[in-house]
């Protein structure tokens, strides 16, 4: 694994030694020292074109957890206000020295250009391009829902954290993404890594909210909330946001898309009737920041079946898994092994034969 | 991993009159085979034997068992931490075994992260006292540059401030980078750098057994080593 682009990237193997890695990774910021000194001396770039707040801080919580130097470019206040590009941005940042560029931009494909430009060295991870991908959030997702619900079926829902789930993929889950599917990058990074492995996602949406070109999605569209929740019974619930912001061609309100928000919320907005529909172990779950009272109410944000703000906590350690693997190794070794990553496991971290090669 | 040129095994290690009848000879165990050529050093009485010894030093140097914690380094310092506790819970009584032992992984510690390819990171899991004021026993299956050891003590240091730490090795192979010495040896066994010590364990590998590979260049002293230890 040279960069993070696309979820469409990973194979099941790679997708659970990323969760895999982030598990130990979470396991060590439990500790009174969260600090390890694994990527001391690597630089990470923040380079944020649009809004964020808990991706950028959770990149940059994660890198410095890492002992990584962590430089925080955000659009407005730089040169890019004043019209600089986006190749002449990266050679600035590649003059610097920048060993990861962790990219947030407006324009689908902006991460992929940037990886395969030359115009920067190192690694490069996609956290929100357009429309298109945001990679990290659907592994913090996936690595949220294996936490809760994928030992639930073994172990019961109330001993959540007391088996193992190291290795395990989410095969057999039934997952429900409800929402705004037609604007989200967090969707479509989620249908491919949970199909990758082994779960079963049903989209949800009103017509208007979804793409042209979902029956290619290896997904079940449904426009009908109420009877997904009946009928599938699905161990998680992905609430996504209403991306108004993006909807303002159609003027103030989403009106393209939607008549009105009441109506918005009464068809596909989970409340505490919708919630009382999912089965006992089901977990809510949201890529924030929520609109309250559109998408999710706050019965729903507040009840101990969402998991909203452990979604954050997974996604410094995600993130640290993803820096770690990316940035750890032998830069031009990890460009060939990226497939063995996964089978080096097997024969433990450290053989005989890597022993006598420290020599 | 047989980089050097491929040896007849020597005579006296085909007949390895300490394993198991039916095990077969050391050159075809069953998943991770060593390579041809390379010689059983230590069988399974012999790493039974060292771990039974270390265990009744390390009762003796720390005079008792009571604040004892055993720290194995996965992925093999592991299984030989959980024996060594077994027979210092054999020992005495009031130790629980369970309760002894611990893993630390070192991976995120290394200083030669950069020139492998990305390694896996394993399990850190303390026992319930923690480590605090206790007196940790770092576990490994072998001991070379010291490097790894440096490693888990960066990693005590994050996890703790235990009273005193020391180092149990199975196999001591010489060839330090650091000034790093053991406190218990399970064998010391003098090598080149050109050569390879492999140890299985049952828990890991399906058999016990420390063998060596390697090139011809100490191939003299080798023998001898193996000779003394038989």
């Amino acid at each position: 694994m040279r960069h993070l682009l696309s979820t469409a990237d990973l194979d099941s193997a790679a997708a659970v030694h990323i969760l895999d890695t982030a598990a130990q990774m979470a396991a060590t910021q439990s500790r009174e020292i969260k600090k390890l000194p694994t990527l001391r001396g690597r630089t990470v770039v923040n380079l944020f074109f649009e809004d964020s707040t808990r991706t950028r801080i959770s990149f940059e919580t994660a890198a410095k957890r890492l002992s990584a130097d962590v430089i925080n470019f955000s659009a407005k206040g730089s040169s890019v206000s004043k019209g600089e590009s986006l190749k002449d941005t990266a050679l600035t940042l590649q003059a610097m020295g920048a060993d990861a560029v962790v990219v947030r931009h407006q324009s689908s494909g902006a991460p992929h250009t940037l990886a395969h430009s030359g115009w920067v060295d190192g690694a490069v991870i996609n956290a929100g391009d357009g429309t298109h991908q945001h990679p990290t959030q659907a592994l913090l997702d996936a690595f949220t829902i294996r936490r809760h619900v994928a030992m639930a079926g073994a172990a019961g829902a109330g001993a959540i954290g007391q088996l193992d789930p190291t290795g395990r993929d989410l095969a057999g889950l039934k997952i429900a993404i409800v929402g705004d599917v037609l604007h989200s990058r967090v969707a479509r990074s989620n249908v491919l890594l949970l199909r990758t492995l082994g779960a079963d996602v049903t989209l949800v949406a009103p017509p208007t909210l979804v793409p042209v070109g979902v029956e290619a999605w290896p997904c079940r569209v449904s426009y009908h909330l109420d009877e997904v929740l009946r009928d599938q019974q699905p161990d998680a619930i992905m609430m996504l946001r209403v991306q108004r912001e993006r909807m303002s061609a159609g003027g103030a309100g989403g009106g393209a898309f939607f008549p009105n928000p009441l109506e918005y919320t009464r068809g596909f907005g989970l409340d505490a009737r919708r919630l009382a529909l999912l089965p006992e172990h089901a977990i809510v779950m949201h890529p924030g920041p929520m609109n309250r009272g559109l998408e999710i109410s706050a019965d729903a944000a507040d009840s101990p079946r969402a998991v909203i703000v452990e979604q954050v906590a997974n996604g410094v350690a995600v993130r640290m898994a993803v820096l770690y693997l990316l940035l750890a190794g032998d830069s031009a070794g990890s460009a060939s092994t990226a497939g063995s990553a996964s089978t080096a496991g097997s024969a433990g971290p450290r053989t005989a034969d890597e022993r006598t090669a420290i020599a | 991993m047989s980089s050097g040129p491929v040896v007849p095994n020597d005579p006296s290690s085909m007949v390895p009159v300490e394993r198991p009848a039916g095990t077969g000879a050391p050159g075809v165990p069953a998943a991770p085979a060593p390579a041809p050529g390379s010689r059983l050093v230590l069988g399974a009485p012999e790493i039974s034997r060292a771990l039974t010894r270390i265990a009744h030093e390390i009762l003796e140097r720390n005079h008792g068992g009571a604040d004892i914690v055993l720290l194995g380094i996965p992925t093999r310092g592991l299984p030989l931490a959980v024996r060594l506790a077994e027979r210092l819970a054999a020992v005495e009584p009031e130790l629980v075994a369970a309760d002894l032992v611990g893993s630390l992984d070192v991976t995120m510690y290394r200083d030669d992260l950069h020139k492998h390819p990305t390694r896996t990171i394993g399990a850190t899991l303390l026992p319930p006292s923690g480590i605090d004021g206790r007196i940790v026993v770092l576990v490994d299956d072998v001991l070379y540059s010291g490097r790894t050891i440096r490693a888990a003590l960066d990693a005590i240091s994050d996890l703790g401030r235990p009273r005193a730490v020391q180092l149990a090795a199975l196999v001591d192979r010489g060839h330090r980078e650091l000034p790093i010495r053991p406190d218990y040896v399970g064998k010391n066994l003098p090598t080149s750098q050109s050569e390879k010590v492999r140890v299985l364990l049952t828990e890991t590998d399906g058999e016990d057994g420390v063998f060596i590979a390697g090139r011809q260049g100490a191939e003299t002293r080798q023998s001898a080593e193996i000779e003394e230890s038989r």
